[in-house]
């Protein structure tokens, strides 16, 4: 079906089209054409954020909870410019989102207009793909390919940037159905010798381990099915990056905990000590590998993953499999069953029995107290009393969002939303509130450190205009506690600006903002916040106080290999030997 | 406590010591990447190599088929086989590249460059440097009583051999196009 229109209307049909119902946004001279329209139609909804930071984050949240392309739109220059660290946040983390952007008219491009700047310039090298449509006529196509594009291999933002006099001008409207096929179409299908392979190595293997990705998530909850299925017939080891969490249970019988710098002893030593790593959607990141090239010396590497650019970027693979996870996992699982599902039962039974002797360390235990609030004993009664919930999570960046991960149980994929890629700090809040308007019914909590939650806290007046009961937990130690740790353990205790100094009452802000603040220090009384605070119908900020000079462990330095990771009672041995670095 | 003798603890390295000191020697590969020919794709991968790092040593762009909307780009660049194999990588991975091609991998390729001499000179020079040009079988496209402009298109290398040996005879100006090449054959 064609019709005529002008660019804003076929802007706002091409999202309808594509099944959009949320668009997170922010007006501006620039966009008013689009926000027009806006008002005249009720289909899709839109949540007005409070700065476009928060619209980007919002989207992800909403894209990574549901699965979905997150949608934003933001005026040109300030509008544009205030999406860039979202922008690199969901290409760092693979997250599909659309984001459109208005710009000056045609003819006023380059003459420094009033809110001009070059986003497509600016935001090449943080989006998947970029476009400035200069023509109303390649408006439909350009949306729908951005959607294509978005979501179809490893998935990222796009962003469309539109000129005001292209939202005025009418043209031909064409529906996704019209589209000629696209040309990007990334492989998705594993190839079946190399799966054969994989598949000899894993029934031979003594000491294998699965090490899964946000990959996983990505590629759908199909994929998690499947992993899982694959997990427990095989009975081999399993842990996951920080993105990762929840493709396989918590409560999984193979699970080993998250692995990395914050990970747990036994999953690191696991993944060090292995003769065969599955790489299932994991890119070796960093946080992971620790010292490159003392990376699990002993083992033969496996990866399987949708971008070749993820294959021996850091770590040489010996067996890479190119495709998606779900596909790729599926044909595994096929050949495997077909080949009569044979494991190496002696040697994974030695494997784990070495496994279960280091679990025993407890490599999560802390120091508990009776008059402080322990950040970790937090975050236990929270998993508690929250467990069996239809519960979502996010968080913002830095220690609060580590023990998070290593203290929540996730069950399920798409139930755990952070910033993992660029660490942004003011992601948690925005993203709740994303999470929140996808999934009107569920429990969402943002477990916030106080430093990150300020960066972004205006969004709290969009939690309340739109009726988004999302939950603030803060763990306030009045310290920016991550760079405190690495001052403390790295930088002979010299505390250059860590101090979260000044600090608003936050329970006067929660009032101000008319939700609900809740306070508490006393272990004894946390119970009962928590269950204040889950049971409160609307918007929460918990101001929880909790020890100060708590560091996060374990801990790998960066820069050193997993067997040199720290234990709470080695700190102090570890300080005196990096007085030396 | 663990089998794998794993020690804990203080260390000796640096924490900030966190490049693989693994050194590998460096390669030059010709790179052909079919794009489609819209806006900023050129910048995009320019983008791609001076965001990671990536070296350029020649580069050309052009439009080679109009209806189809494709340009070619050729690429010469510098770096171990593991850099080459990621930068195909990320070439491959973008949007609007439809094709990669290794030149250098690809088997036996063709290779020429354009340039441009301008030399300035009188008496005994500017013989020396006709001379010169006729050896290397350089045009003379332009030509005053002062100057001559000299076209000449063969490999780099034998433009730089040029340009060493006119640089004494008072060479002005030197423009290049960068390198065009194919591979051979069918
Ligand atoms: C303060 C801080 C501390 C951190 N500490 C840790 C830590 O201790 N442990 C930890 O794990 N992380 C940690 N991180 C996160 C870390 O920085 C990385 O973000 C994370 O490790 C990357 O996860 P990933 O490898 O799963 O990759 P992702 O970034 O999720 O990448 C996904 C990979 O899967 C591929 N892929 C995508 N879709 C598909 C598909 N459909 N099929 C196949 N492949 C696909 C992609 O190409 C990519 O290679 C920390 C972050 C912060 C901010
Ligand atoms: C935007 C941004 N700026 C700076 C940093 C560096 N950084 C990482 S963690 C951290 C401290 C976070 O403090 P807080 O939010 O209170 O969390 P805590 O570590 O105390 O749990 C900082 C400054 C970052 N990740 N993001």
């Amino acid at each position: 079906m064609t019709r005529s229109m002008t660019g804003a209307k076929m802007v706002v049909q091409a999202l309808k089209d594509q099944g959009v119902e949320v668009v997170f946004g922010y007006p501006g001279g620039a966009v008013l054409p689009i926000y027009d329209e806006i008002f005249l139609q009720n289909d899709i909804r839109h949540v007005l954020v409070r700065h476009e930071q928060g619209a980007i984050h919002m989207a992800e949240g909403y894209a990574r909870s549901t699965g979905k392309v997150g949608v934003a739109l933001v005026t040109s220059g300030p509008g544009a410019t205030n999406a860039v660290t979202g922008l690199t946040d969901a290409l760092m983390d693979s997250i599909p989102i659309v984001v459109l952007t208005g710009q000056v008219p045609t003819f006023m491009i380059g003459t420094d207009g009033f809110q001009e700047a070059d986003t497509v310039g600016i935001t090449r090298p943080c989006t998947k793909m970029n476009w400035l449509v200069k023509d109303s006529a390649r408006l439909p196509e350009t949306i729908h390919r951005a959607f294509h594009v978005a979501r179809s291999g490893r998935p990222g933002p796009v962003l469309i940037d539109i000129p005001k006099d292209v939202q005025f001008a009418q043209a031909e409207y064409t529906g996704p159905e019209r589209m000629k096929p696209d040309h990007y179409q990334p492989r998705v299908k594993g190839d079946i010798d190399a799966i054969t392979r994989l598949v000899e190595m894993l029934e031979t293997a003594e000491r294998p381990v699965f090490y899964t990705g946000g990959g996983v998530i990505n590629s759908g909850k199909g994929a998690s099915q499947l992993l899982r299925e694959l997990v427990d017939a095989t009975g081999i080891p399993i842990t996951s990056t920080l993105m990762g969490l929840g493709a396989y249970p918590a409560s999984g019988k193979s699970w080993l905990g998250m692995l990395g710098m914050h990970g747990l002893y036994e999953a690191n030593l696991a993944m060090h000590g292995c003769d065969l790593m599955i790489a299932v959607g994991a890119r070796f990141d960093d946080r992971i590998t620790g010292r490159v090239k003392d990376f699990s010396p002993n083992s033969t590497k496996v990866q399987i993953d949708i971008d070749p650019s993820s294959v021996n970027k850091v770590i040489r693979v010996d067996l890479p499999v190119i495709g998606d996870v779900g596909h790729v996992l599926e044909d595994v699982l096929k050949v495997w069953k077909a080949r009569g599902r044979k494991v190496n039962k002696d040697g994974i039974a030695r494997w784990w029995a070495q496994i279960n002797d280091w679990k025993k360390i407890n490599c999560l235990a802390y120091e508990p107290s009776k008059t402080t609030i322990k950040p970790q004993y937090a975050l236990q009664r929270l998993e508690a009393l929250t467990k069996g919930m239809d519960r979502y999570i996010t968080t913002e960046v830095g220690q609060h969002q580590m023990w998070a991960a290593q203290f929540l149980g996730f069950e399920d994929p798409n139930r755990w939303m952070t910033s993992g890629g660029l660490g942004t700090m003011g992601y948690g809040l925005p993203a709740s509130i994303g999470v929140q308007i996808a999934h009107p019914q569920a429990l969402v909590i943002n477990v916030a450190g106080e430093a990150s939650w300020l960066m972004n806290m205006q969004e709290m007046g969009t939690a309340m205009q739109f009726r988004a009961p999302v939950k603030q937990f803060i763990l306030n130690n009045e310290r920016l506690g991550m760079v405190r740790q690495w001052q403390e353990l790295l930088h002979g205790e010299r505390y250059s600006q860590s101090w979260s100094e000044s600090l608003p009452d936050f329970v006067k802000l929660a009032e101000a903002f008319g939700c609900k603040g809740i306070k508490c220090s006393d272990p004894k009384d946390l119970d009962d916040a928590i269950l204040e605070m889950i049971r409160y119908d609307g918007p929460v900020i918990f101001d929880c106080l909790v020890e100060k000079h708590e560091n996060c462990f374990p801990m790998i330095p960066s820069g050193k290999p997993h067997n040199e990771m720290l234990l709470s009672a080695d700190a102090e041995a570890f300080k005196a030997g990096a007085a030396l670095v | 406590m663990s089998a794998l003798n794993i020690k804990k603890g203080a260390s000796s390295h640096s924490a900030y010591d966190l490049r693989d000191s693994h050194v590998e020697v460096e390669e030059s590969h010709t790179l052909a990447v079919i794009v489609e020919n819209e806006p900023g794709v050129l910048a995009r991968v320019i983008g791609l190599f001076s965001g990671r790092g990536y070296n350029i040593d020649s580069l050309t762009v052009a439009e080679v088929d109009h209806t189809g909307h494709r340009s070619r780009i050729t690429i010469v660049t510098r770096g171990t086989p593991a850099v080459i194999d990621q930068i195909e990588a990320q070439l491959s991975r973008m949007v609007p590249v439809h094709a990669v091609h290794d030149l250098t991998v690809e088997g036996p390729s063709v290779q020429r460059e354009l340039a441009l001499f301008k030399v300035a000179g009188k008496g005994d020079a500017r013989i020396e440097a006709l001379r010169l040009a006729e050896i290397f079988r350089a045009k003379v496209v332009d030509s005053t009583l002062e100057s001559f402009i000299f076209e000449i298109t063969g490999t780099p290398e034998k433009i730089d051999a040029l340009a060493e040996l006119l640089r004494p005879l008072g060479l002005r100006e030197l423009a290049r196009t960068g390198v065009a090449a194919l591979s051979r054959g069918a």
